[in-house]
């Protein structure tokens, strides 16, 4: 039964809205990029071929080229960039929730006067430029910067720490980039949770912190979820950060697009690399979800 | 107001000797300058069914939740059959609660919810199970034992509170609101298995409401609360019958008052002139009083008799017209204007109204009553 024939017509259009955005502007150009990845490269502009080749008289015939794909299951530097991304990615998420989650906690647990000035300030780098704030953390890394010079000056150290260029660096610029997008989702489940279920917990003899672990963690989940996604399917991609703060062994897939594209201009080896990284990120939530409809399905 | 316990319960606040369960001793709960609850010594004993009443605001939630531990008391003590309890944490307190929003969890199904408790405490799994198991025959929910609270309705919801409350079988049970959130029908058959539970399971329970016939249905004793004090602590009857103060009259039930003052003080009465009723009035009263005291007299509506002629120089006798007729279906509330102005409510079981002559608007009455059915207050 289709569902939209019940549904009134006002309400069918406002749907439409957000279906037609996606299809104009991800849809579509994901199609691009498919297209793309399966042609073949040649010296030109654009450089690659046609899918659809006229022959002669009006004959036409679509070449498939799967070479590019075959390239990246067979050349170790792509399985290795793939394997640096998701070790980046999945590593920065969890620092970002075990500084995101303390930080929310305390936010959604201030008084409520306290709340939106702590929010604010949470909010307020997202006023200054991407790339000024990623420059701000060479300023403050590098072997004279900010940081080396203050641990000298205490006299903490006798060197300079070697941190810019090094994946250390990288992990810095991600999670300080990354963490209100933890913070954020995290504030708004915690800030809902009703507070007698932690009397309720208390009153049937659970302790605090047990209280935590068995009520408050298991109710925020929707919270970590989001932020968790938030956080790592941008930095799988991501190329702007490894690219000013990590050093040349800091190997992602976001960098090695960049360059196929741009340095080496095989388009359709950087195209069968975005398609395998949407794959490789879609899928993993497409099982997410199928199993939780399972879940739930089971219980009812 | 009907009483739902098929038995006279047993009157341990009438045995000085036996220890409380529950002692409570001058606690004050302050709030800033606001005194929720201002200096209550209290004793409730084993077994009772013991309701806090009162309107929005009298601190009989703040009390139920210092008994709970979820409000230290700003001075005074608690004490939990002999032990001071006033600075222990609710999660190492003998008592449970059941909440006003039933505050289940909502990602643990009925099961688990009621087990939640027995696992704090370490339970084998085995004597857990069977626990569970009964708390769910006692509430009549088995099927529902694996739903989540979500595909519960509210009065499943309820049922699995309380038996997440009762399942550590603590001493004392503490209820908010247990009945507030259902609808009236539901409200009534439920009043009834309550007290049923609570006489089979000899649980002490302490119910917060501010449901008046609630409170009088169910309970063994009631503390009628105002503006963080007691006003009144009786069994339902009792309190009914014979309030002690204007506000505990006026609370319960409808209520007329006179003022008036004593002229004339016997053994086992008292003699009020009241000029507002034009009247002098007779009660049967205990307390003794001094002539020229300014006291108040209470009359349930319900109390009140339609006389056919006035009998000479007795007291406990009002002429006067009628106003208003309200027509409740069991009962018809008439409102009668005395020739000074007062108006005094009586009311009537439609049985003996449409029998007799009916009462009709205007109608020139005389009203009467005896000396046994109305009581005096002195504050």
């Amino acid at each position: 039964m289709k569902l939209s024939s019940h549904l009134p017509p006002a309400r069918n259009l406002i749907i439409a809205v957000p279906w037609f955005w996606l299809a104009l502007f991800f849809l579509l150009p994901f199609l691009f990029v498919l297209k793309i990845s399966l042609s073949e490269p040649v010296l030109a502009q654009p450089p690659y071929m046609d899918l659809i080749r006229e022959i002669e008289d009006g004959f036409v015939t679509i070449v498939v080229n799967f070479s590019n794909y075959q390239m990246l299951l067979e050349d170790s530097l792509y399985l290795s960039a793939l394997l640096g991304s998701l070790k980046i990615a999945t590593l920065s998420t969890l620092f970002c929730l075990l500084i995101g989650y303390p930080m929310a906690y305390a936010i959604a647990r201030s008084p409520a006067h306290w709340r939106l000035p702590l929010l604010m300030l949470i909010i307020l780098p997202f006023w200054t430029s991407f790339l000024i704030r990623i420059y701000a953390w060479i300023g403050i890394l590098k072997g004279n910067g900010l940081l080396n010079n203050l641990l000298m000056g205490l006299g903490l150290i006798d060197s300079p720490l070697e941190i810019m260029h090094t994946p250390i660096a990288v992990y810095i610029g991600v999670v300080y980039n990354y963490l209100p997008f933890v913070v954020l989702p995290l504030y708004a489940t915690l800030i809902r949770l009703d507070l007698t279920l932690l009397e309720a917990a208390a009153d049937l003899g659970c302790r605090p912190w047990k209280q935590f672990l068995l009520i408050t963690l298991p109710l925020s989940m929707p919270g970590v979820l989001a932020g968790a996604m938030l956080v790592f399917i941008p930095v799988m991609g991501e190329f702007v950060i490894p690219d000013l703060l990590g050093g040349p062994n800091t190997l992602m897939l976001g960098k090695l697009m960049w360059t196929e594209f741009f340095s080496n201009k095989d388009w359709p080896l950087a195209s069968s690399l975005a398609a395998l990284l949407l794959l490789a990120l879609i899928i993993p939530f497409v099982l997410l979800r199928h199993f939780e409809r399972r879940a739930e399905e089971a219980a009812t | 107001m009907t009483n739902v316990r098929q038995f006279k319960p047993e009157e341990p606040w009438q045995a000085p000797e036996g220890e409380p369960i529950v002692r409570i001793d001058n606690v004050t709960k302050r709030f800033g300058a606001f005194y929720a609850v201002d200096d209550i010594s209290l004793n409730i004993h084993q077994g009772e069914f013991f309701s806090l009443l009162g309107s929005s605001g009298c601190g009989k939630t703040t009390l139920l939740r210092m008994l709970a531990g979820f409000e230290t008391p700003t001075s005074g003590h608690i004490y939990i059959d002999g032990q001071d309890v006033t600075n222990i944490p609710a999660y190492e307190r003998p008592v449970n609660m059941m909440f006003q929003s039933y505050a289940l969890f909502p990602h643990m199904n009925v099961a688990d919810n009621i087990a939640f408790g027995l696992k704090q405490e370490g339970m084998p799994r085995a004597e857990r199970e069977a626990r569970v198991a009964e708390m769910l025959a006692l509430v009549q929910i088995e099927p529902l034992a694996k739903r989540k609270p979500h595909q519960l309705s509210g009065g499943q919801r309820q049922r699995v509170a309380l038996a997440r409350a009762l399942a550590k079988h603590p001493k004392i049970l503490l209820l908010d609101e247990p009945l507030g959130a259902l609808d009236k029908k539901l409200r009534e058959q439920t009043q009834f298995e309550l007290v049923n539970i609570q006489e089979r399971l000899g649980i002490t329970f302490i119910v917060v409401t501010h449901d008046q016939e609630e409170a009088m249905t169910m309970s063994s004793r009631i503390a009628l609360m105002h503006e963080g004090r007691i006003e009144q602590v009786d069994p339902p009857r009792r309190l009914y019958e014979f309030p002690s103060t204007r506000y505990a009259a006026g609370f319960i039930g409808s209520v007329n008052l006179f003022d008036g003052y004593v002229i004339q003080q016997d053994d086992d009465q008292v003699l009020i002139q009241c000029d507002e009723a034009d009247s002098q009035l007779l009660v049967r009263h205990s307390q003794p009083l001094i002539p020229g005291m300014e006291v108040t007299v209470a009359l349930r509506p319900e109390k009140i008799r339609v006389l056919n002629r006035l009998e000479e120089e007795a007291p406990n006798q009002l002429r006067g017209q009628i106003k208003e007729i309200a027509y409740l279906g069991d009962v018809s509330i008439y409102h009668v204007e005395l020739p000074g102005g007062k108006r005094v409510q009586f009311t009537q079981s439609n049985i003996q109204a449409l029998a007799e002559q009916p009462l009709t608007w205007d109608e020139e009455i005389l009203l009467g009553w005896s000396a046994n059915s109305c009581g005096v207050l002195t504050e």
